[in-house]
């Protein structure tokens, strides 16, 4: 939900179109107690809404910080499931509970020493060894992303596929918390991912040209020709130049 | 999915579609761009700024007098939420060398470099290290290094896009280090779009004349925060973090040097006290001032505190009358209202049309123009959408994309957009996605020089909080690039500054000074920053809180 009614509050007039129905509202069970909340709001809209002041459990708000990491439980259903507060919609008669934070610990390493292959990963997540394949972390992700792959991929030493399925993995730590082999997934992504960036990249070779030029003080005189024009004079150089 | 309402005007969408691509092909522009007579004009009528109550005079502080956005006007004109007298001033909680209020990306970066430069710091933080805006950014960072580019043509396109009141020596330092920044964050293990040739995949962006914004996906700011943010955790002998600890006001020293501040647990609602030889800002920007009532694309912790904080203790403030309202936040559902959709989707071939489906703008203009664009076309012409709601939006057709760049594009390199519209059975690959501006970037901020210094000794800023760079008007891909720019220098300058320099007795002089002030110039109020964050509970609620107090917008 967001905060304001309408996009443009105080500068246009804008009365709704449709008059909006009668709001369809949901109960809904926060930390087991329930609520009464608008049926088509977020679990976070619905948790300020029912009057939680939030201070854990939000970051971005928008699905990239992996903050707001929910479970829930729906009516009649033994299943667990798992989304982001911020972007996944209540239903009625939904169980819920924020996770607040995530225990996980991480090793202390220095990139400049390591190399992008399995001993890495083993020397550093040993348990993702001890991953038995069940797929309960991929079912968890809200993101969707193929988790066990890349766990499976790490123990190969495919440091390439690691940071390439785990890309949009938002640490939000819930396939963590699943794990009967508790292994920290986010932590081998961002390892892998970092591997990969710094080993295994294919080499700019216009970008080190560049970094040559600039110490080579290559720009500086037309810099300080720009720095002492005129507004008019850099106006016009501007609305002149031409485009790519 | 949308309302049946909606559903004669995306045929339009769809019946002008073929002929759109054929005019986006043909290489030509797709819409005249605007001359500057023609930008100045629909900005002087249609952008919020221009709104005769958006700005006001303040009345305290070293920018007494000048007219600033009303909302920051009325944050700086406020209470400090402590008083000089609770605190026993001689023997501080913690001290170290830097003090770097703000884990977002220029906190995480000046640590990174501070460090390398020989200084411990402590990273006073709100959220969680990396709840920031640097988290969210999607379309990428600009950086000339291409062939057809160079640094001197970046800096024309960011002056321009600024109006030209950006300061030359930070536009200059921005542009000039861009190309550096690549490399160091490459190193650090960031992964960037390439070509199969391994050159670097660039795209155009708002305001550019080169292609030169480089991304990760569209998950260019998580990446690059987690890789910052992984770095800063290799290094706990020197850099603590405090998370849930926000900095709520500074200490000077008796002869006006920045000492350090005061940190506030959230959870415990515990006061500390930090003292430190240097100071960064580094806390971001304003979107959850919800300026106007506009919604925002800003993260939960973007209320504006450093700018308060600094003022309180002296700092100049620059170009605080100007708000960055981004053209294509989202319109519909109303779940994701205000979110943002990247520039990048324009950069790519994207196009904003009206009710009928036909183009009235040329996508690329400089954000603020963008935006005035959209919002003449709505409420002047009347011819955008309006939502059950009661929010306008224009279309932003991203299906051409699919046809411009090859099927498949949008999920390869948009898969965070994707995912944000599919779950509310809008499929961005078939169907447009409706739009208006977003409350989304804080153009000015603390004034500061190419060393991120500040009028106060001692005292640096970097990254959105500071004014100066970006004139009036900020481009894409220019934060992202200027958050790591000054994030180092700052690292880099403040460490040096630190190495030598010698601390009085703390103090809180200047909050008592300040609130001498604001009472007399008369002003009454029951407002108090920083605000930390901002409150969502409805009416009815409080309304039944009958024993809380409430301190701002905090119980
Ligand atoms: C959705 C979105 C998309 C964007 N996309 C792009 C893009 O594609 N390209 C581009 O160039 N720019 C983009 N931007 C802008 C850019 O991301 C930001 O301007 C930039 O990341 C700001 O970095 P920062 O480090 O200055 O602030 P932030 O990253 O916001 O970090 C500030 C940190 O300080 C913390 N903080 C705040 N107050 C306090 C306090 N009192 N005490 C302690 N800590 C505090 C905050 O919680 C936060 O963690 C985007 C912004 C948003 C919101
Ligand atoms: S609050 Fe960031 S992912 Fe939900």
């Amino acid at each position: 939900m967001s905060a304001t009614k309408a996009n443009v509050k105080k500068d246009a007039k804008a009365k709704p179109a449709k008059k909006e129905p009668d709001k369809a509202m949901a109960t809904v069970y926060i930390m087991g107690k329930a609520y009464r909340v608008p049926a088509d709001a977020t679990i976070m809209g619905a948790i300020e809404y029912a009057g939680y002041q939030i201070k854990r459990g939000a970051g971005c708000r928008e699905g990239f910080c992996g903050a707001c990491a929910t479970v829930y439980r729906l009516p009649g259903d033994y299943k667990i499931y798992t989304g982001m507060a911020c972007m996944t919609l209540v239903q009625d008669g939904m169980y819920l509970s924020q996770i607040p934070a995530i225990p996980a610990q991480r090793p202390v390493y220095d990139l400049s020493e390591l190399k992008a292959n399995v001993q890495t990963f083993q020397k550093l997540y040993p348990e993702i060894f001890r991953c038995v394949a069940c797929n309960t972390c991929t079912k968890a992700c809200p993101q969707e992303l193929e988790v066990m792959d890349y766990i499976q991929a790490a123990k190969r030493g495919d440091v390439e596929k690691v940071m390439d399925l785990s890309f949009d993995c938002l640490s939000c730590g819930l396939c963590a918390i699943r794990c009967p082999a508790e292994i920290v997934h986010y932590n081998v992504g961002i390892l892998g991912r970092r591997l990969f960036g710094r080993y295994l990249r294919k080499n700019s070779d216009h970008l080190d040209k560049r970094i040559a030029e600039v110490k080579d003080k290559k720009f500086d005189r037309e810099y300080k020709e720009m720095m002492k024009m005129s507004k008019d004079e850099l106006k016009k150089k501007y609305y002149a130049r031409d485009n790519e | 999915m949308y309302p049946e309402f909606m559903h004669d005007s995306l045929k339009k969408v769809e019946a002008t579609r073929a002929r759109r691509i054929e005019l986006e092909r043909s290489g030509k522009n797709v819409f005249p761009p605007m001359s500057a007579e023609e930008r100045e004009d629909v900005l002087k009528k249609f952008h919020p700024d221009y709104k005769a109550d958006s700005r006001r005079t303040i009345r305290v502080g070293p920018n007494k007098g000048e007219v600033l956005t009303t909302e920051v006007a009325d944050m700086l004109e406020s209470h400090t939420r402590i008083g000089a007298a609770m605190f026993d001033l001689s023997s501080p909680d913690y001290e170290t060398d830097l003090l770097i209020v703000g884990g977002g990306g220029a906190g995480c970066a000046a640590a990174i470099v501070g460090r390398e430069h020989g200084t411990k710091s402590i990273i006073s933080t709100k959220l969680r290290l990396g709840d920031a805006n640097s988290m969210m950014s999607q379309g990428g960072m600009q950086a000339a290094v291409t062939a057809k580019d160079s640094p001197t043509i970046h800096y024309l396109d960011a002056l321009g896009g600024g109006h030209f009141d950006n300061k030359a020596d930070l536009v200059r330092a921005l542009t000039e280090d861009g190309p550096e920044v690549v490399k160091w964050l490459e190193d650090l293990g960031v992964v960037w779009d390439k070509n199969p040739d391994g050159s670097m995949y660039v795209l155009h962006g708002g305001g550019t004349s080169r292609k030169r914004m480089h991304s990760c996906r569209d998950y260019t700011g998580a990446i690059i925060m987690r890789t910052l943010m992984d770095e800063v955790r290799n290094h706990p002998d020197d850099i603590q973090i405090l998370e849930f600890m926000p900095t709520i006001e500074l200490f000077l020293d008796e002869k006006g040097r920045c000492a350090g501040g005061v940190l506030y647990n959230l959870e415990t609602e515990e006061y500390f006290t930090v003292k430190a030889k240097a100071v960064i800002i580094a806390t971001g920007g304003y979107g959850r001032l919800h300026i106007r009532g506009f919604d925002t694309t800003n993260h939960y912790g973007a209320t504006g505190d450093g700018l308060v904080m600094a003022y309180r203790a002296g700092a100049n403030l620059l170009y605080m009358d100007s708000v960055q309202y981004h053209p294509t936040g989202a319109s519909f559902p109303e779940q994701i209202a205000g979110f943002l959709i990247t520039e990048k989707i324009r950069g790519a071939g994207g196009q904003p049309l009206n009710k009928s489906g036909e183009l009235f703008v040329w996508p690329r203009e400089p954000r603020d123009v963008e935006s005035a664009a959209f919002i003449r076309e709505c409420l002047e012409r009347q011819n955008g959408i309006q939502t059950p709601s009661g929010r306008w939006g224009v279309w932003l057709d991203s299906p051409v994309i699919e046809v411009i760049q090859g099927a498949g594009y949008i999920n390869k390199n948009f898969p965070a957009m994707y995912r944000q519209f599919i779950r509310y059975n809008i499929d961005i690959t078939k169907e447009p996605m409706l739009v208006y501006p977003s409350l989304h970037y804080q153009n000015g901020g603390v004034e500061i020089n190419d060393r991120c210094e500040t009028n106060v000794k001692g005292l640096y800023v970097a990254g959105e909080a500071s004014g100066g760079v970006h004139g009036r008007n900020r481009l894409m891909g220019n934060s992202v690039l200027d958050y790591n720019v000054f994030g180092r220098r700052a690292g880099r300058y403040a460490a040096e500054y630190a190495r030598t320099a010698v601390l009085g007795k703390l103090s809180l002089d200047h909050l008592t000074a300040y609130e001498e002030e604001l009472q007399k110039a008369g002003i009454v109020t029951d407002r108090i920053a920083p605000v930390l964050l901002p409150s969502y509970t409805p009416e009815e609620v409080k309304k039944r809180q009958f024993t809380a107090h409430y301190e701002g917008t905090l119980r």
